[in-house]
């Protein structure tokens, strides 16, 4: 689903590489943690998946095409089959939770019809249902990254990208958003989630890439955080 | 859906930045008012050639009674001076352009003149012997007015030759200038406009980075993400289009046809169907501000 042939990315001239010849594979329906320290290169290994950053040396592979030669107007087409989540949510504070998640859809093209029945289906699957008219500000935390996540997977993407999507969370709160993020991963989703939460990764026990300064220094599969523990 | 969402996207953004979107009005309809009233002007003087230049002749003014002219010391032109200018104007050097000459008497003068002026109480103390007889020659070329002139002035009898294209080329010559300087400050105003809506569609764009950024993210085509905003300059562009039009027929309307033409009524003018014709022009000019503006700003600021 995404593979990496010895990618590296170098932001300015001169400086040092975010990525350094980093080869990974990363099968259809797995679970992904990607760990390492602020700087390694997790959000730059992120961007270049959604095509938002070119790499700057090496190929990267996601869904069969080969991001270094898609041309620009095919990116779009790509990013509908990327669904992506964030740490600080990224939700339209003047649209309500339902106008939200249909906002992907309808940014896309997608039919009426289609959106009005495929929006509460996903609000109720991520445990969201008789909020629809709720706005973000009137959510808590973990609710309002429940939104977030239906936005990334309404239109059933292959694969979902989460950076760090229990940053901001509490521990309880973070096991929900976990619960539900695996039970997408259960649909047959590729799940890549870059992460600090040391508790998350060691109770899920998913497949570990950890880098650092850039460099691919770990690859478990049912991994633990720290890899000197 | 596709369309309801966009437009509904357009009333958000123009609704967001009210002022600018306003001001983006106000100064496309200023522009394309100038570059309305350049493009009228040009048909005014098109207009009047077309009525004038048919009619237009060279007069040559023979010597009345008392006239102070140094050719007219003999007192009225006589017989013999009017055939010798016959004669000088059959010559076969200005022949060829010549079309046709006819020939006023002062009797016809007197009375064209008492006809023009009729209203007036002085025509009353003007005699048959205070008219000019003249001759009035039709050029084949009006261009080669000073072949004529050269030929004829300066003999005896001639107190004068007149040139009526010489008259009207200063009028046109002003309204030309007139031209020149509406067609300079539509240039001006037109950058004014082309900044303005530059800087609208960027405070827009600006203003909903949150909805790009989630349009981008979620795979919304470049054009899909772009529309909007185009159409939201577009708009504002067409609506100063309309209100030039709209100022322009009213400006022909109520000054050019209702006033100017009861006042001096012997000049052909534009009218509110020559408006209709500048209208599309105009609405033409401000689709292409508004869309040069949203290619150079819409590149910089809604990037995929």
């Amino acid at each position: 689903m995404i593979r990496l042939e010895n990618v590296t990315k170098v932001y300015a001239r001169g400086a040092r590489p975010a990525l350094d010849r980093v080869s990974l594979d990363v099968e259809r329906g797995e679970f992904v943690f990607l760990v390492g320290a602020s700087g390694s290169g997790k959000s730059t290994f992120l961007r270049l998946v959604l095509r938002e950053e070119r790499a700057s040396a090496g190929r990267v592979f996601v869904a069969g095409k080969e991001l270094g030669t898609l041309s620009s107007w095919k990116v779009p087409q790509l990013r509908r089959q990327i669904g992506a989540v964030f740490q600080d949510f990224r939700l339209l504070p003047n649209k309500t939770v339902f106008e939200n998640v249909a906002f992907a859809l309808q940014v896309i093209g997608k039919p009426r019809h289609h959106i009005l029945t495929t929006v509460p289906d996903t609000l109720e699957m991520v445990g969201l249902a008789g909020k629809e008219k709720r706005r973000p500000h009137e959510l808590s935390g973990g609710e309002q990254q429940r939104v977030a996540i239906a936005r990334a997977f309404v239109n059933r993407p292959n694969i979902l990208l989460c950076d760090e999507p229990t940053g901001n969370l509490d521990p309880t709160t973070s096991l929900g958003i976990m619960r539900l993020l695996d039970r997408i991963n259960r649909t047959g989703t590729t799940v890549v989630m870059a992460t600090h939460d040391d508790e998350i990764v060691d109770q899920m026990r998913k497949r570990v890439i950890e880098l650092s300064t850039g460099e691919l220094v770990r690859d478990q599969s049912r991994g633990v955080y720290g890899s000197d523990r | 859906m596709r369309l309801q969402f966009i437009l509904s996207e357009i009333g958000l953004g123009l609704r967001r930045n009210l002022s600018m979107t306003i001001s983006v009005v106000l100064v496309t309809f200023v522009s394309l008012t100038f570059v309305g009233s350049a493009a009228l002007l040009q048909i005014q003087i098109g207009k009047m050639k077309d009525d004038w230049y048919d009619k237009v002749e060279v007069s040559v003014f023979l010597c009345p009674q008392n006239s102070s002219a140094p050719t007219c010391a003999s007192g009225e032109v006589s017989e013999d001076q009017r055939a010798d200018i016959e004669a000088a104007l059959a010559s076969p050097e200005i022949k060829p352009y010549v079309e046709k000459i006819y020939t006023e008497s002062k009797e016809d003068a007197f009375t064209a003149f008492q006809k023009q002026f009729k209203d007036q109480a002085w025509t009353a103390a003007v005699t048959v012997d205070d008219m000019n007889s003249s001759f009035r020659i039709k050029l084949t070329d009006p261009q080669k007015y000073q072949l004529v002139a050269d030929v004829v002035s300066g003999r005896a009898g001639v107190e004068d030759v007149q040139d009526q294209q010489r008259l009207f080329d200063k009028l046109f010559s002003v309204l030309n200038h007139a031209t020149l300087l509406a067609g300079g400050l539509a240039a001006v105003m037109l950058l004014a406009a082309v900044l303005l809506i530059t800087t609208t569609i960027r405070l827009s764009a600006l203003s909903r980075r949150r909805e790009t950024g989630i349009m981008r993210l979620v795979g919304a085509s470049t054009f899909f993400i772009q529309l909007p905003f185009m159409l939201e300059g577009a708009i504002a562009a067409t609506v100063g289009a309309l209100l030039a039009v709209g100022g322009l027929w009213i400006g022909v309307e109520y000054l050019v046809s209702d006033w100017l033409s009861e006042s001096v009524n012997w000049i052909p003018y534009v009218d509110t169907a020559d408006v209709l014709t500048v209208a599309p022009i105009l609405i033409v000019i401000a689709i292409l501000l508004a869309a040069i503006s949203s290619l150079v700003t819409l590149s910089r600021y809604t990037k995929v």
